[in-house]
């Protein structure tokens, strides 16, 4: 077991930064997820972590040690890669088996790791079978027995479920929170899929181009995203982003207005935001309700019928469209004229650069 | 409906098989026209060529040819000689010529792109225009062997075994190979704590059987196939391999009949070879099973 440490890390080829000085600090046990966009570093910043990257700036340290020049097989981690990378000419033994062969480990102590790993995974009937025998679940659990078996401090894991199907997906997502249950390592997940990152982490770190944009539990990021990025990409469906002017401001509230709006008073800290400046609006779709709050009236444009609930699509007067979720009953049509509101206080508000202003 | 596509099927059949089973003939027919031919005295031999007779076991059949190339030269030795330098020069460049293209493809060190790319343009060096600066570097070579310290490598296996080791062709081959298996293979294994040479011996090697049978015959027939060379570096009967043992065979009288049995029998390591390695060769790409 072990915390990790990224301390000002930067990678870059050539003349290319590709991860600028990134910050994260990861508990002893904690499921952290790295979330972003494609390209925008996630793998790099994993592969640095794993020791297959080198490191161009920065520290990195594992359990309170800096292993920046340690060569991967000394980090006590373990990775499972995004093609699950088992070996082909090797059964699902030797595939397991692998890390304990390398370190020489004797024969009993060794197959009574695989085969615990094994129950665990419930691969028990596929461990004499060959990896083109397998399916691509199977694979991908035979890629995690050979993490396990070594028991590494920390697991890598590199979008380890993109390539199967999305009920699998779903299946393996659970699996993986309950393995994480069961072993309480150290676990750095990375994927693009946010739902992955919602339900699987204890803290979530949203990166863009190479930039932490914010680090959070779930909840954090999606009832407070730090910026327009984290805003606009956690949360499905997207939050509704509206352009308003500021038209007032004292000390613990922000007056907003605009054609769609009309005024609002807002609950939030100015800071540097004055009267005049063009600033956004946050609104989460699931935030909106019929009948309540801060008025955004509209014309129905499309309707998506979920049966929990009811997407709507509006057109707002200044031809902005918003998506708002209804309830799942909704008698609504296109062509109908709607205000759903919000309340206030759980509304986002983001100055000139698009930071987010904190709540008052 | 169903029996007509049956028909079709089987008239599309024939139709394959036969074009296939002409090919085969014609790949075949000097093959057969020399063993049938290493059976004749000289005379029918060359009456027989101006008609289908050639290809037949027809006539005078005897082993006399045989029993007189045998007298004519040390056909067993010229053979054990060719299997030898052959036979250890490739498994030997597999070796080397493997472990230098994972060298040039999985690690990282300075200078690996610059040479490799001097290795690459020794293709093009044809062998000829070195033949003669490499005869005068051999004949000055030390070696330490029973009897000390001794220089000059002419006349030995040696002199026809290591300038042919290092291959820039078999190590093209192998770098083309290596940079097309998935790199995250390569990771897992550096991950999960296996050095270089692990990887080189338990993940890489095992995984290039089709490769290694490719430089394998290409490597088997050059070497067999050696004339130049040997002619020039060994003057000695003892080390002295099939093809320059022709020679014995084109003295003034000139006789087809032992030409053809000569060449018979130096073409039975070939054969072998060639059986032998197809079953592994399709043996290694069964195993492998890479998929998706
Ligand atoms: N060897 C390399 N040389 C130059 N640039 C590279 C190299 N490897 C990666 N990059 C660049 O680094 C950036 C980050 O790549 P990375 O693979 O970490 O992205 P990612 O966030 O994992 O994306 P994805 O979600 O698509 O996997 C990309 O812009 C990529 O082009
Ligand atoms: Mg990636």
């Amino acid at each position: 077991m072990a915390n990790v440490a990224l301390t000002g890390l930067k990678k870059s080829y050539g003349p290319v930064d590709v991860i600028k000085g990134v910050d994260i600090a990861i508990e002893d046990g904690e499921f952290v997820v790295f979330v972003g966009p494609s390209g925008c570093g996630k793998s790099t910043l994993l592969r640095m972590i794993a020791g297959l990257e080198d490191i161009s700036g920065g520290t990195l340290s594992i359990g309170g040690r800096v292993v920046n020049d340690v060569p991967p097989k000394d980090r006590r981690i373990a990775m499972v890669f995004q093609s699950y990378a088992i070996f082909p000419h090797m059964t699902v033994r030797e595939n397991v088996a692998f890390g304990l062969t390398i370190a020489k480990m004797p024969k009993k102590e060794k197959e009574a790791k695989v085969a615990e790993a094994a129950r665990i995974l419930q691969m028990e009937h596929l461990l004499d079978r060959r990896p083109s025998q397998l399916s691509g679940g199977q694979r991908q659990r035979v890629a995690i027995g050979r993490a396990i078996v070594r028991e590494p401090a920390v697991f890598l894991f590199d979008e380890p479920l993109s390539n199967l199907d999305a009920a699998l997906r779903v299946d393996m997502r659970m699996e993986l929170a309950k393995l994480h249950q069961d072993l309480k390592a150290t676990m750095i997940y990375v994927t693009h899929d946010q739902v992955e990152a919602m339900t699987l982490a204890d803290k979530i770190v949203v990166l863009n181009a190479g930039v932490v944009q914010q680090v959070g539990t779930p909840l954090e990021l999606y009832h407070s995203p730090a910026n327009l990025f984290v805003a606009g990409f956690i949360g499905s469906p997207k939050m509704n982003l509206l352009p308003v002017t500021v038209e007032g401001v004292t000390s613990s509230s922000v007056t907003v207005g605009s054609p769609d709006l009309g005024v609002a008073m807002l609950p939030f800290r100015p800071g540097a935001v004055v009267v005049g400046d063009q600033v956004t609006l946050g609104v989460r779709p699931h935030m909106l309700g019929l009948g309540a709050g801060t008025r955004l009236p509209g014309a129905v444009q499309l309707v998506e019928r979920l049966g929990n609930e009811t997407i709507a699509m509006l057109r707002l007067k200044s031809g902005q469209e918003i998506t708002a979720a209804l309830g799942g009953d909704q008698p609504i049509r296109v062509g109908d004229r709607i205000d759903p509101g919000f309340a206030p206080t759980a509304a986002a508000l983001f100055d000139t650069a698009g930071i987010a202003l904190t709540r008052a | 409906m169903a029996m007509i596509s049956g028909d079709t099927h089987r008239l599309r059949l024939i139709v394959r098989y036969t074009i296939l089973g002409l090919i085969a003939v014609m790949f075949v027919f000097p093959l057969v026209f020399m063993i049938v031919s290493s059976f004749k005295p000289d005379l029918q031999l060359l009456t027989d060529t101006g008609s289908l007779r050639a290809f037949l076991p027809v006539g005078d059949i005897s082993v006399n040819n045989y029993l007189a190339a045998f007298r004519r030269a040390p056909v067993g030795l010229f053979i054990f000689n060719s299997v030898v330098v052959t036979g250890v020069t490739v498994v030997l460049s597999l070796l080397v010529c493997s472990a230098a293209a994972f060298a040039f493809v999985f690690v990282e060190w300075r200078g690996r792109d610059l040479i490799l790319t001097i290795i690459l343009a020794t293709l093009i060096v044809p062998f000829e225009t070195i033949a003669i600066p490499l005869l005068l570097l051999a004949s000055k070579l030390p070696w330490i062997g029973a009897e000390g310290l001794t220089f000059g490598w002419l006349n030995s296996y040696r002199v026809q075994i290591v300038p042919f080791v290092a291959d820039g062709l078999a190590i093209f081959l192998f770098v083309q190979y290596f940079k097309d298996l998935p790199g995250e293979l390569i990771e897992a294994a550096r991950v999960e704590g296996a050095s270089w040479g692990q990887i080189y011996r338990k993940v890489v090697m095992p995984l290039a059987g089709p490769v290694l049978a490719t430089v394998a015959i290409l490597k088997f027939l050059a070497m067999y196939n050696q004339y130049l060379w040997p002619l020039m570096v060994v003057q000695e009967e003892t080390y002295r391999p099939v093809m320059v043992g022709l020679q014995y065979f084109f003295q003034l009288n000139r006789a087809w009949g032992e030409i053809m049995a000569y060449l018979s029998l130096i073409t039975v390591p070939v054969l072998v070879f060639y059986l032998v390695l197809q079953r592994a060769f399709i043996a290694s790409i069964a195993s492998t099973g890479v998929k998706g």
